[in-house]
């Protein structure tokens, strides 16, 4: 098997949680940065359109690093997505793939259930709760809770910071809550 | 400086390889992890951490200098009521969407053209939050 076959399969998470776990000491020893995605977000909103809005005006040509660091993530999807794409998937657990099932989700194959996400199945109140209301949640919760599953998962817990363990807990059990019980009423 | 960000885009780009590879920008991935049912997601998290953290130990122990020759330095988030309210907001937007800030630049490198939409939402959630903040316990 050729490099370019290994790479093209399914990383699992032994080869990927190190990778992830190396960007906070590489980040740091590159100029001190902190890594952390959901900033990003403030630097385009105040990049593009700041309005009146305090908290949108500060000097965030000194952050132009993150929007570096998304614009490679954009990149890196790009060549892990499209040139390095698997033959076969990772598979999904069966439970998981009987559950969504039992939802109307019938392919569990690429990143998203097309059934929800995509232009053709969008234009349900429920699906539009879904992309919008929940992209819209993620913007404003992480903003709110000043990090997201990097800059609290990896970086805040990994600095033994317990305001961020506080973060983490809670959005997990949100987010098990939601998958629980708000997902599949908006799903049937 | 300049030449710097292209080193941030690198690693950028390494970062995202990864979460793509790893299934870690998966909506799928993100139910299974939800409800318990598979191990990708908890296995990333359990090395990734440790890694970060014998890294940064690693670090200080020998400290190590950044490229530009100055002490590693990590500033501390300072705890508000943010940090509770926050992350209840954030964790239903990451279970309906599958995806938390970073999977979302991957999905649309990835060329799923609706993460868009999830990107311009999101930013619409920032814009909002930062509207309301004077206003917002914290």
């Amino acid at each position: 098997m050729n490099l370019f076959d290994l790479l093209r399969q399914p990383w699992p998470w032994y080869v990927a949680g190190p990778i992830i776990g190396l960007t906070v000491p590489l980040l740091l020893l590159a100029g001190n940065k902190m890594l952390g995605i959901s900033s990003s977000l403030r630097h385009v909103c105040a990049i593009c359109f700041p309005g009146d809005v305090s908290f949108l005006k500060y000097n965030w040509k000194e952050q132009l690093w993150n929007i570096f660091f998304a614009a490679g993530l954009l990149i890196g999807g790009f060549i892990g997505g499209v040139l390095l794409k698997p033959v076969t998937p990772m598979p999904l657990s069966e439970a998981t793939t009987k559950t969504l099932n039992s939802f109307g989700i019938s392919n569990t194959q690429p990143l998203l259930p097309t059934e929800i996400f995509s232009w053709a199945h969008l234009f349900t109140w429920q699906h539009l709760l879904i992309v919008i209301g929940g992209g819209f949640l993620v913007g404003f919760g992480t903003r709110y809770g000043n990090g997201c599953t990097s800059g609290h998962g990896i970086f805040g817990l990994s600095t033994f910071q317990w305001p961020s363990l506080v973060a983490v807990i809670l959005f997990f059990a949100s987010g098990i809550l939601t998958s629980h019980f708000i997902l599949p009423l908006l799903l049937k | 400086m300049k030449k710097k960000n292209f080193l941030f885009l690198l690693l950028g780009v390494i970062f995202g390889i990864t979460l793509i590879k790893s299934d870690a920008v998966s909506w799928f991935r993100m139910q299974e992890m939800f409800r318990f049912q598979g191990f990708q997601m908890y296995g990333i998290f359990m090395t990734a951490i440790p890694t970060a953290a014998i890294s940064l130990f690693i670090i200080r122990k020998f400290k190590i200098k950044t490229l530009d020759g100055e002490p590693v330095k990590i500033i501390k988030k300072k705890f508000h009521l943010g940090f509770i309210f926050g992350p209840i907001i954030f964790g239903i937007g990451w279970a309906l969407t599958g995806t938390c800030p970073g999977p979302i630049y991957v999905q649309i490198g990835s060329g799923l053209s609706i993460a868009i939409l999830t990107l311009l939402s999101a930013l619409a959630g920032t814009w909002v939050y930062s509207y309301l903040k004077p206003k917002l316990p914290h």
